[in-house]
Order: structure tokens, then C-alpha cells, then sequence
């Protein structure tokens, strides 16, 4: 293992160790660990420029009263969720088929689709954005949860499909060679053979992709306008707007925001990490 | 499906038996590459074709073959916007980088067994998960002049107080420590993932032959991180070229335009309040899509050497 | 026989007249847009399109009220897409862009109404383009100076009414520590406003309309005189620091805590200024001091309106709306005090006697020969108000930059104006 573990040192450096690491996170959280205090302060903190002391009153109901039942926090909340969960859905059947189709079949364009996704993944997506907020328009979906989630479908079958066929490439080959001599026919070895095995990889993906596409803020604003359809990322910034300059609101309701994919890191952390170093460790 | 399974074991002859490995990459792929194609690669195209045009997104648009291109060279000559951006976008690319040490230097800080390492580990990952917007605004009260934690900090070394995100000169680099922060974290995973994966024998040789610290870690551990150091390297420069949501809710540019990068001057000037330019627009996303392409390019040639090797 | 036809005639006539109002029960669906989004403001639009439903019962209106910054850059992709029957927006240069693609109907027809020619006529200016009008203004609002009269008394310092006596304010104002004037420029058109007052009493109202229209270059000398009388209060000191990084209401609490004196804004800063705990004894207004004395006064006066779009379905009832938001018993409604708290835009309406509504009224009825102006962002083209307002950005924070920040908006003009 490397560094040497930490056990094997002497005991000043472990005391020196364990002690300083509290200290480390608490620096390296401090600008979040700053939002919490706010959000839970009285208006009248920030009036007598108590920033930074102990919270007067400990408001902690009364404002995040006020983002859930003043604001339209919980319709954005929505619109996130509504958004997000049919494109991880979306955006994860499209890849698993297209990781199948390259991870398993040896054709001549195999490797030219292949690096056309990944290519297309790491394209600086602004360049999408003036043709696709036009086909959005022409398809009659701008500023409809539809609009944004078929584009992020698109979009992401990209960075999935590198994901899904890297996977599927790993599988061991011999079994789907039995079951071709089996007879059984390519859709069935796709359905009852590998997908069984992908499990690991659904739920890291899933989870990834309920990540990256709850925290997109560009698409939502390049696509979709306004509380009946924009996801919370862009609600947070209208949300400011009607709460200029009352930072405990903002704070709060910033602190709403981040909360799912929070949740859902710390609820399936390690399909998660699997998810993000797959490929980094062979 | 199933109606397909059955009549090809009716008919064993028949043509969709007998080709169904040929067909049957294509049926998977056909929904994806539909998708990609329409969503994805021929809005690429498009984009080149409107960068020759002048467009307010509203009327009629107008051919103009390069001027587009020529008054981002002016603008480049007369130090304007777009070498501000282009600049910026420099720096970002040079800056970020210093995610991946930061990353592997926590990732090194961490890579121990104590009791609750764990639950450090996920914490010091915390940033990543949460939206940009979100990061956008706790830094910029972190920097805020009057009453944000750096100022404060700064105070109590009779420093200070200054204004970050309102001077020209360190909007930028405030903006970037702001974005490496989730980065670091990104990078710091990745290495702990793949410290696990270092193989222990080849440390232990390493101590017998009198090894240490920083000579261990460049001869005998960094090689073993190799494929970690790629992915960080890789999504860390895609993560700088793509920088947006940060700069559009800390500065929306500002101040006078200093912290512009190309992702958000291209906003800015197509699709923003004042912005009526679509293909000027477009003409910068070219730009920014030729310097990601040199990257993009790396990226498939080493996937192609390694397939290759193996 | 002669006179049989003649009463014929004026039968007919006046069934006709009794045929309009039947004729005139609306029906179908009327969508309507506003980027009326704070509290208050949405409040007032919603019950007067809720009188508009009560008098017209078989209508179907359904209302989207779209956060104010998000409309500007949304009004765009609805108008082309998925268009309202009415939609808010604003007059002069901000709508040409809409107008010059069709984008929005042309209301000449109701303007051609003797109600409305007769009683809006003020405004006809501002929403003419082309020799037609696109638009129903519905309220528009003073800008001037709102003051710490408080401040003031303890200073010893009455209003000023020329550049010398402003100065002289200011450096009394300094001295006790504070700062004259609060600002937040993070979102640009402040200092617009700023520009607008000091070029318009530098050079007169004519000339700033050339400017904004293309026709005089940034580096003439008329235009240098102009920033340097802005440098002189630049250099004492009279602006908040850190202005670039406040936007307009986080630049409030400075005049609240006694910081700043001082405030160059639209009436609706007054509003929040009463709800953070200002009392209308420590609040008072004054109209921007002349500068040039040869040069008659003008102000801004910004202009918002109702449109509509070209793609509207139901047009019949979006004139009727029109006429309806521009009527003199609406207008004195959704204008008084308790509601938007601005000016009506109507002849015949009353204004409200809040004391800033009323100063207001009469500085622009009886004090602005020289012309009202929409504001910057609305009389330049967009692009133009743009790079402009980034100028005076830079020239705030650095004013010896002024050279290159003109030499600069020099080329944008070139460029803009084709």
C-alpha cells in the first residue's frame, strides 16, 4: 500500500494524522459549511452585519418554510425530477443497446461508430446549442420537459455508450459463444444473457447520469423558460432574482437544490464511484 | 420480439436467421445513432454553415461567407472581446490542470485504513456532486468584499480587504479555484480508486530496494496510475473548455468583460439579453470546437493504440 | 323620400353603433404574457386582467408570468414558437428588432381610436417605428435622484438644482465619510443611467438621440466633455466601491445603513427602500441637476407596453385588451400607490399622491422640454447598449482608461450601425 500506512508510523505522526484531518475537511467544506449557517439565520443577521456570528434566532423552519411554501422551489423540484429520471431511462436503454451492439459484434465500422460517440461526447456542446435550441423550436418542444429530455437522451448516449461497450467488453466472450451455438437467437443472448450480468454497470450509470443531468444548468436555459418547465438549477437563479440581497433564502434554497443528487451519492456511493473511475482501473 | 424468435425457430432457413449477426449490431445501434445523429453530429454541421451567415435568430438570414471569422480576427487584433476570451480560456486550460495534482495529492491523504476513512472520503468527494450553480454562489459569497470568508480570513492578518470578482485582473482566477474545487474532487476519486489497484508487491520490492516518498511515488506508484491520470487529464481539459455555468452566475462576464471564456462569450453574443448574433455566435463555437478537437483527436488515438494492443 | 333614406341611413347607423358592443363579446382562448414577476406588480396585473375576464365572461384568458430577466432573452424563441395574444415589453429601440421581423402586429389601427390618440398621445413617439405603432404603453416611471433627506439635514444641505451645487453636496457628503451615491453596476445598465443624465445635460437631449442612433462618434469632443464631468465626481470619491459587483438592490442597504446618501434610480427603487425601514421623512427625491445651463432638461422615462405578437390567434380580443390596460379608470387602478406605484400613461387617469409619484409627475409634465428618453438599453440598438454600458463599466472602475474604452465603442459603432 502506498503511502505506508499510516499505523505503521511513529505515534506522534498518527495523533499529528487524526487530528489534522478534521481540521482539513472543515477547511475544505467551509464555503458549503458557510451556507448552512446562513440558511438557517434571521433576516436581521445580515441587516446588523452579523455574518459570521452564532445565528441571533435559529430559524431553520421559518426559512426553509418560506422556500417550500413561497416560492416555486417545489415546482422546479418537480420539473428536475420529471426531467431527469425518463433521461437516465432513455439515455441508459439507447446505450445499453449500442454498447451490445459494439462490445459484442466484430463488423468494419465498428471502431468508426465507436469514436463518432466518443467523439460527439466531448464535443464543446455549445456548439450544439443555436441548431438545437432551432430543431427544439421547429419540433414545437421548446420550453417543454420533453425538449430537454430528448436532447439530453442524445447527448449523454455518447458518454454511455463509451461506458456500456467498454463494460460489455469485459464480459467474458465464451458464454455468449454457448449460447450462439445453443441456437439462441441474438435478441434472447441479449435479454437473458447479458443483461443480467450488466446490473453493476446499470446502477453505476444510473446513478451518474442522474448526477450530471440534474446539475445541467445550460441546457435548461438555452432550452426551456420559466416555472412550468425549467428544472432547479435554473429555478435557483429566478429564485434569486426574487430574493435579491436576502441571503438566507438564497442559502436555503441553494442548500434545497443540492440536496437529491446529495442524497443519491451518499445512498449508492459505491455504484457511483464504480460509475466515474470505470475505465480509470483496468 | 418474441414474435421474431418464434418465426425464425419456424422457419430455421429463414433470411433473418441466417444473417442475424450481420442485422443484428444494426437493430441495437439504429435508436442510439438516430439520436446522435439528429441531436448531435449534424447540429455540429450546422453550426459551421451558420457561422458563414448573419443572423438575429429572428428574420431572414443573410449570407456573408467569412466576415464572421474576419471580425473575430479584428477583435483579436484590437485586444477586444474575443482574445479576452481566447486568453481566458488559456488560462483555464493551464489552471485546471491543477486539479489532477491537487486530486492525487488528497487522494494520497486519504489512502490510509483508519476508523472512519470512509465517511472522509465521501465528504472530501461532496463538492462534485453538488450543480456548479450552487458552487457558483457559495464562492461568490465566499469572495464577497464586504462580508464574505476569504475577507474576513484575510482580516485577521490585517489583510484585505479585496474584491476578487470585481477586479479585472483576478476575476478569472477566482472563478477557477471556485471550478477546482469539484474538480479536485473528481481527480481525488479517481486516484483513490486507482491507489487501490497499485500492486503491492511491486511497492514492497520498491521498499527493499530503498525506495521512499516522492522516489516511490514517481518511479513506482505513478506509472501504475497511468490509466487514472488519463481519464483526469482528459476530463479535466474537457471540463475547462466547456467552463459556463460558473462564470454566467458568479460575473455573467464581468467586470467589463474580464472573465469571459469562449463557451460564455458565445452565449453571450447569440442568445443572451443584448445578443442577436447567431452566427457570430456559431463562428466562435468553430473556434472553440478546432481547439477541442486537437484534444479530442489525442483522446481517440490513444483509445485506438491501446484496442490495438490488445 | 329624401329624408326617409336619410333616417334610413342613420337607423342603420345607429344600429351599427349598438351592433359594436354585441358584436364585441369575446370569445375563444386569450394568452397573455407578462414579465411582471415580483409580488407586487404581478398582484396588480393579475387583477386587472381579472376585470378584463369579469367583462368579458365568455372568454377563456390564461395568464404565464415569466421571471423578468429570463422574459428579455425568452421573448425571442415565444414570439417565433408558441406566441401569446399579448405580451409585455418595452418601447423605442427595444421592440425594433421584433418589429423589423414581423414579429409584432401593427396597432396603428387602434392608435387611429380618438381615445387613445388623444390621451396616450405622449407616448406615440416611443412606440412608433416606421410611421406605425406596434404597441399599448401601460406605465411608465421617473428616474431622478432619491436622497437620505436625514443626511442631508445633519450635513446641513439642501437639493441642488446646478453641477456646481451638486459638487459642492458631495464633497460635504465625503467628508462626513459616506459616500454620495450607491450603485451596484454587476448587471451593467445602472451606469446607463448615470450616462444617459450626463450626456443628456451635457449635450442636450438631440444629441444623445444621435448617439444612441449611430450618428455621432464616441470620440468626439462633445462626448469627452461628457465623461469628464463624470470623472469629476469619479475622482472625489462619490460612488460606493465595489459597485461592479452589487446588482441594483444589493446597492440598496448602502442608503439604508446611511452609507451612501444618495441614489440615481427609477421609482421602483423606492418601494424596497420603504420595506427595509426608510420612512418618507428621511426619503425625498430631486430631478438631476442641470450641468450645461444652455441645454434644456430631459429625462428618462422608461416606457412599458403591451404588444401583439403577429402570431396570435385571437387578435380581437387582444385590441380589446389594449384598450382595455390603456383606458383612464384602469390606468389610475394598476398605477396608484398600492399597486405598481408609477405613472399612468393616460391623460385622463389621476396620479396617485404619493409624494415621489407626485413630484414625478410634475417634473416630466412641466420640467423636460427638451425631450423624455426611454433609457439607454432601450434607445441604443441592443448590441450597442451592450458594449456601451461595459464602457462605462471599465470607466467607473478605471476612469483614466478612457481613451481606449472610446476608441473601443468607436469601432462597435462602425460595426453596428451598417
Amino acid at each position: 500500500m502506498f503511502p505506508t500506512p499510516i499505523e505503521k508510523q511513529p505515534k506522534a505522526a498518527q495523533l499529528t494524522y487524526k487530528a489534522l484531518l478534521p481540521i482539513a475537511l472543515l477547511m475544505w467544506l467551509g464555503p458549503l459549511l458557510a451556507v448552512a449557517l446562513f440558511s438557517v439565520k434571521p433576516d436581521a443577521d445580515f441587516v446588523n452585519a452579523n455574518y459570521w456570528g452564532l445565528p441571533s434566532s435559529f430559524e431553520l423552519m421559518h426559512n426553509y418554510g418560506q422556500v417550500f411554501f413561497n416560492s416555486d422551489m417545489p415546482r422546479y423540484m418537480l420539473n428536475s425530477v420529471l426531467i431527469t429520471v425518463p433521461t437516465v431511462i432513455g439515455a441508459v436503454a439507447l446505450s445499453t443497446m449500442t454498447g451490445f451492439a459494439l462490445g459484442i459484434y466484430k463488423f468494419r465500422a465498428n471502431m468508426w461508430i465507436f469514436f463518432m460517440f466518443v467523439a460527439g461526447n466531448f464535443v464543446p456542446f455549445q456548439i450544439l446549442m443555436v441548431p438545437v435550441r432551432d430543431l427544439t423550436l421547429d419540433l414545437g418542444l421548446y420550453n417543454t420537459k420533453t425538449g430537454l429530455v430528448l436532447f439530453h437522451i442524445a447527448f449523454q448516449t455518447g458518454f454511455c455508450t463509451l461506458f456500456m461497450r467498454n463494460f460489455i467488453k469485459a464480459l467474458p466472450f465464451a458464454l455468449i459463444e454457448a449460447a450462439r451455438v445453443e441456437g439462441i437467437s441474438e435478441i434472447k443472448i441479449f435479454w437473458y444473457v447479458v443483461l443480467p450480468l450488466m446490473k453493476p454497470a446499470l446502477a453505476a450509470l444510473s446513478v451518474l447520469m442522474f448526477t450530471f443531468i440534474w446539475n445541467d444548468y445550460f441546457w435548461a436555459v438555452v432550452l426551456t423558460q420559466g416555472a412550468e418547465s425549467q428544472p432547479v438549477t435554473a429555478g435557483i437563479t429566478s429564485f434569486n432574482a426574487q430574493f435579491r440581497a436576502a441571503y438566507h433564502l438564497m442559502s436555503a434554497g441553494s442548500i434545497v437544490a443540492a440536496l437529491p443528487p446529495v442524497a443519491m451519492f451518499f445512498l449508492m456511493q459505491k455504484h457511483f464511484i464504480a460509475g466515474l473511475t470505470l475505465g480509470a482501473v483496468k | 420480439m418474441t414474435a421474431t424468435t418464434e418465426l425464425s425457430q419456424a422457419e430455421p432457413e429463414s433470411w433473418f436467421h441466417r444473417n442475424q449477426q450481420a442485422i443484428a449490431p444494426w437493430l441495437f445501434l439504429a435508436p442510439g445513432i438516430l439520436f446522435f445523429l439528429v441531436y448531435v453530429i449534424a447540429p455540429v454541421f450546422q453550426s459551421f454553415n451558420l457561422s458563414l451567415y448573419q443572423w438575429d435568430g429572428l428574420g431572414e438570414a443573410e449570407y456573408i461567407g467569412l466576415r464572421n471569422y474576419e471580425d473575430l480576427y479584428y477583435e483579436w487584433v484590437d485586444r477586444d472581446a474575443f482574445y479576452v476570451s481566447l486568453k481566458n480560456n488559456l488560462i483555464w486550460l493551464v489552471l485546471y490542470l491543477l486539479a489532477i495534482p491537487a486530486g492525487l495529492f488528497i487522494a494520497l491523504l486519504l489512502n490510509q485504513t483508519i476508523w472512519g476513512i470512509r465517511l472522509y472520503k465521501s465528504l472530501f468527494f461532496f463538492p462534485f456532486v453538488i450543480s456548479q450553480v450552487v458552487v457558483g454562489l457559495v464562492f461568490t459569497w465566499f469572495y464577497d468584499p464586504t462580508f464574505g470568508l476569504l475577507n474576513q480570513f484575510l482580516g485577521l492578518f490585517g489583510a484585505g480587504p479585496i474584491n476578487v470578482l470585481g477586479n479585472e485582473n483576478l476575476v478569472t482566477y477566482g472563478i477557477i479555484l471556485a471550478g477546482l474545487w469539484p474538480q479536485t474532487a473528481y481527480c481525488m476519486i479517481l486516484y483513490l480508486t486507482g491507489l487501490n489497484a497499485v500492486d503491492p508487491e511491486q511497492i514492497e520490492a520498491g521498499r527493499l530496494d530503498g525506495a521512499k516518498g516522492a522516489r516511490m511515488l514517481w518511479y513506482i506508484v505513478l506509472p501504475q496510475l497511468r490509466p487514472a491520470t488519463f481519464i483526469a487529464f482528459v476530463v479535466t481539459i474537457i471540463g475547462a473548455l466547456r467552463s459556463f455555468d460558473l462564470i454566467s452566475v458568479m460575473t455573467q462576464g464581468g467586470p467589463f468583460g474580464s472573465s469571459r471564456v469562449l463557451a460564455y462569450y458565445m452565449f453571450e453574443v447569440a442568445l443572451s439579453e443584448y445578443g442577436f448574433r447567431m452566427g457570430y455566435g456559431a463562428a466562435i463555437a468553430v473556434v472553440l470546437f478546432m481547439i477541442m478537437m486537437c484534444f479530442i483527436v489525442y483522446f481517440l488515438w490513444s483509445m485506438y493504440s491501446e484496442e490495438k494492443g490488445h | 323620400m329624401h329624408s326617409i333614406l336619410k333616417r334610413t341611413a342613420a337607423a342603420v347607423a345607429v344600429g351599427l353603433a349598438f351592433a359594436v358592443p354585441a358584436k364585441a363579446e369575446l370569445t375563444g382562448d386569450l394568452t397573455i404574457f407578462l414579465d411582471t414577476s415580483n409580488p407586487a406588480p404581478r398582484a396588480t396585473m393579475e387583477e386587472m386582467i381579472g376585470r378584463f375576464g369579469e367583462k368579458n365572461p365568455d372568454l377563456n384568458i390564461e395568464i404565464t408570468v415569466i421571471d423578468r430577466e429570463a422574459y428579455k432573452t425568452q421573448i425571442r424563441n415565444f414570439l417565433t414558437a408558441n406566441a401569446p395574444d399579448v405580451a409585455t415589453w418595452y418601447a423605442a429601440n427595444r421592440m425594433r428588432p421584433y418589429v423589423e421581423a414581423g414579429l409584432f402586429e401593427d396597432v396603428s389601427d387602434l392608435w387611429a381610436e380618438p381615445e387613445i390618440a388623444d390621451n396616450l398621445a405622449s407616448t406615440k413617439g416611443a412606440m412608433t417605428i416606421d410611421g406605425k405603432q406596434w404597441g399599448v404603453p401601460y406605465t411608465y416611471y421617473q428616474w431622478g435622484v432619491y436622497y437620505r433627506k436625514d443626511i442631508f439635514e445633519e450635513l446641513g444641505l439642501s437639493e441642488p438644482t446646478t453641477w456646481e451645487e451638486e459638487k459642492a453636496n458631495c464633497a460635504k457628503i465625503v467628508e462626513s465619510g459616506r459616500a454620495c451615491y450607491t450603485i451596484g453596476t454587476k448587471f451593467l445598465w445602472t451606469a446607463g443611467g448615470w450616462f444617459d443624465y450626463l450626456n443628456m445635460r451635457t449635450n442636450g437631449f438631440d444629441f444623445h438621440m444621435d448617439l444612441a442612433g449611430g450618428k455621432v462618434s464616441w470620440e468626439d469632443d462633445r462626448v469627452k466633455q461628457t465623461f469628464a464631468n463624470w470623472k469629476e465626481l469619479i475622482d472625489m470619491g462619490a460612488f460606493i466601491d465595489n459597485h461592479q459587483t452589487y446588482s441594483w438592490q444589493e446597492a440598496l442597504p448602502f442608503m439604508v445603513n446611511g452609507e451612501a446618501a444618495a441614489y440615481l434610480m427609477g421609482n421602483f427603487a423606492v418601494a424596497p427602500l420603504r420595506d427595509s425601514g426608510l420612512t418618507d421623512d428621511q426619503l425625498d427625491f430631486y430631478q438631476f441637476v442641470k450641468i450645461n445651463p444652455d441645454v434644456a432638461l430631459s429625462e428618462d422615462a422608461p416606457t412599458d407596453t403591451f404588444h401583439i405578437p403577429s402570431a396570435a390567434k385571437n387578435k380581437e380580443a387582444a385590441r380589446a385588451f389594449l384598450r382595455f390596460a390603456a383606458s383612464p379608470e384602469e390606468q389610475t387602478i394598476i398605477n396608484n400607490g398600492k399597486n405598481l406605484g408609477q405613472l399612468p400613461v393616460n391623460a385622463q387617469s389621476s396620479v396617485d399622491d404619493d409624494k415621489f409619484l407626485q413630484q414625478g409627475f410634475e417634473m416630466l409634465s412641466s420640467n423636460s422640454t427638451g425631450g423624455v428618453a426611454q433609457f439607454w438599453d432601450r434607445d441604443a440598438p441592443a448590441e450597442m447598449a451592450k458594449v456601451s454600458m461595459e464602457g462605462f463599466q471599465e470607466f467607473m472602475i478605471k476612469p483614466d482608461n478612457l481613451d481606449r474604452i472610446l476608441s473601443k465603442l468607436e469601432r462597435a459603432r462602425k460595426r453596428i450601425y451598417k
